[in-house]
């Protein structure tokens, strides 16, 4: 791989692998790409694709047992993730990297007041102490956009709404100025006036302080308005990775551009909606070959499809897909 | 298709409070105003696609709809019956004209039932076929929702979340009722699954001229499968119209921001967002006057004190709870010239 600046994170081979009573799951096989600093790369697919294990495991917070990285390599600013130590680990948690989840509820603790638990995080990772650590939370949930701060800095979560609890997560996650912040699905649960709310927020925030975002998605939506690089999933695997602009207006993996044409877009004004027939497959029985192609409108009768897994390789500069149609698909 | 024009259903004036109550003695002191005031009607063979964020009462509509929850005022006609003055021990036949689905695919199928138990069951609860009729009944309805006959006897956990929704489906289209609400049935699923469910339920449609209450969050899908959208903000109906007129002409303030508030897939987009303050007030205390006046953009002294009724402005059909509906006009049309 050629050495390239900017360069925040980059993941080469990752396999995460979880060792279940019903059998082996790979739920992340041989995972690669870059994050550049300052910018957003999102991760979309399906549930059950493997965006939030990778995501974990860049966190190394996958729970053994059953979870277990098996390979890869992880570079954060030079160092290898899954070399370093637990305490090591325990330092860039937080301090480097931090992650908001999806479910703001389930991730604050009920019995404590917010301000606590971002004075927590302040007292752990900058040691810094009493008022002064109360300041600088106060001092971030006015960032995030709280009003009244000195006030709610008191309230506990279940006094707050879905958007305000999201948005202490952000101020938490923030208040160590990580250089990358995992967001994974960090609207999903929210509604559609306070989910523009909160990208906003986290545009602005990252025009501030320069951070990246690695943000986990299944809303397209989502990744073309906030996305710069795009890496798309499926079954475990990359099946495509592209500039925004490159993958929704040239797809090249009949996956994406599946996704894309299913999706009921505003003003379209279509009779039916274009399918991908035939359903997300089961881990523990992943086809053979390209997992896609019992689905694939090009590969279901092809035999190098339904024997060979297709690896992933550049079709265009700065465009992977892993599809052997890739290059030889006729336009559209 | 021949139309039908009379009303299938008639709703009016529709209010479900549900009351708060505190201390030893349990004394109500308020009520949470969850629907406050809804009136629609529909055709029959038609789709009233009914949106809004969480808390904004259109799922407590379908449910009080079908008296899943008591209502406190107003009259559902349905075929021009009066369905809330019907005694309880003769709801049955209405039942079968009126069924609902829901958005979980999971919490909502039992797990110990196989799926010939599932769907059948409505048929043996109205006892309309026997025992024998009622397997190919059941077999007749799975194909018809792309599910293979021969899995029966199959458990809900052996299927996948789109195959759930559409036990779901066939459960709820087994008695071939006229009137069916879906709450949020594809909110749960994959991208790539929902678009299935959607053609499905078209089809459906348009085989057994059913009439569909669409109750979701996602305005895309809305305009997809509706012919008429109601929107509701805090337990009441803010804009009403026929699908092409709302999506290009939104007249409320709220629909505006709604509707702009949607992540297009469309890469590096110019968008003049509106990003509206603040968050959905309580329903338990909802603010004076228009309930929406403390986010809107153009809120003025009126609109603190006195709610606009929902009414036609210019277009016929076309009604919206506003008083500035001229100047929020106004405004929409210079934001999408920027665009």
């Amino acid at each position: 791989m050629t050495e390239e600046k900017n360069i925040l994170l980059s993941i080469r081979g990752l396999a995460t692998h979880f060792y279940t009573e019903q059998g082996l799951v790979k739920a992340v096989q041989d995972v690669s790409f870059d994050i550049r600093a300052g910018r957003t790369l999102a991760v979309v697919g399906e549930s059950g694709c493997g965006k939030s294990v990778t995501a974990l495991s860049v966190m190394r917070l996958i729970p053994w047992p059953p979870g277990r990285i098996v390979s890869g390599e992880i570079l954060f600013k030079g160092e290898s993730l899954l070399k370093v130590p637990e305490g090591r680990m325990r330092q860039i948690r937080g301090n480097d990297i931090a992650m908001i989840f999806q479910e703001p509820m389930t991730s604050l603790n009920p019995v404590f007041t917010v301000g606590d638990q971002i004075v927590e995080a302040i007292k752990l990772h900058q040691k810094k102490q009493g008022r002064q650590a109360w300041k600088i939370a106060i001092e971030m949930m006015r960032k995030v956009g709280i009003a009244d701060p000195d006030r709610r800095v008191g309230e506990y979560p279940h006094q707050m709404s879905g958007g305000m609890r999201q948005r202490v997560m952000i101020a938490m996650a923030l208040s160590c100025s990580p250089s990358l912040l995992i967001a994974d699905e960090p609207t999903t649960a929210l509604d559609v006036t306070i989910q523009a709310q909160i990208l906003e927020l986290l545009r602005n925030l990252q025009d501030q302080e320069g951070m990246s975002i690695l943000m986990i998605t299944h809303d397209l939506g989502v990744v073309a308005e906030n996305a710069d690089d795009v890496v798309v999933m499926y079954a475990s695997r990359v099946v495509e990775t592209a500039s925004a602009e490159n993958l929704f207006n040239k797809p090249r993996h009949p996956y994406t551009r599946g996704l894309l044409h299913s999706l009921p877009k505003l003003g379209a004004k279509k009779e039916r909606l274009e399918v991908i027939g035939g359903a997300v497959p089961n881990p523990l029985r992943f086809p053979s070959g390209c997992k896609f192609h019992p689905r694939c409108p090009i590969g279901h009768d092809k035999e190098i499809c339904r024997d060979h897994e297709p690896p992933l390789k550049e079709v265009a500069p700065g465009c992977t897909a892993a599809c052997w149609f890739a290059e030889g698909y006729p336009r559209d | 298709m021949v139309e039908v024009s009379n009303k299938l259903v008639e709703v009016k004036d529709l209010k479900t409070w549900f009351p708060i109550r505190t201390g030893l003695l349990r004394r109500t002191v308020g009520h949470v105003k969850a629907v406050d005031g809804v009136s629609f009607s529909m055709e029959a063979g038609k789709t009233l696609g009914l949106v809004g964020e969480s808390g904004c009462g259109k799922t407590t509509v379908g449910r009080t709809l079908i008296r899943l929850i008591p209502h406190t005022a107003g009259t559902f006609l349905f075929e021009g019956r009066d369905v809330f003055a019907i005694p309880p021990k003769q709801m049955k036949p209405f039942r079968r004209q009126v069924q609902m689905m829901f958005q979980d695919p999971f919490g909502s199928l039992n797990p110990r039932m196989t799926v010939e138990d599932i769907i059948g069951e409505p048929l043996q609860v109205h006892r309309i076929v026997s025992a024998r009729q009622r397997r190919d009944r059941v077999a007749d309805m799975m194909e018809k929702v792309g599910l293979s006959s021969q899995h029966l006897n199959r458990y809900p956990h052996e299927f996948s979340g789109g195959q759930r929704q559409r036990i779901g489906i066939a459960r709820a289209l087994i008695l071939e009722p006229k009137f069916l609400i879906c709450d949020e049935p594809v909110s749960a699923l994959d991208v790539s699954i929902q678009s299935q469910i959607i053609n499905l339920l078209q089809d459906l449609q348009k085989q057994m001229n059913l009439t569909y209450l669409f109750i979701a969050h996602d305005l895309a899908v809305v305009e997809h499968i509706s012919d008429f959208v109601a929107v509701m903000y805090l337990g009441r109906i803010v804009e009403y119209a026929d699908r092409d007129s709302i999506y290009a002409h939104p007249l409320h303030p709220y629909t505006q921001a709604l509707l702009s508030a949607i992540p297009v897939p469309v890469p590096a987009r110019q968008t003049h967002r509106i990003v509206l303050l603040g968050e959905v007030p309580s329903p338990a205390n909802p603010p004076s006057g228009c309930p929406f006046h403390p986010r809107c953009p153009l809120a003025e002294g009126r609109c603190a004190q006195q709610v606009q009724t929902l009414e036609s402005k210019d277009t016929p059909g076309h009604l919206a709870a506003c008083w500035k509906t001229e100047e929020s006009r106004r405004r929409y049309l210079q934001r999408s010239k920027k665009d």
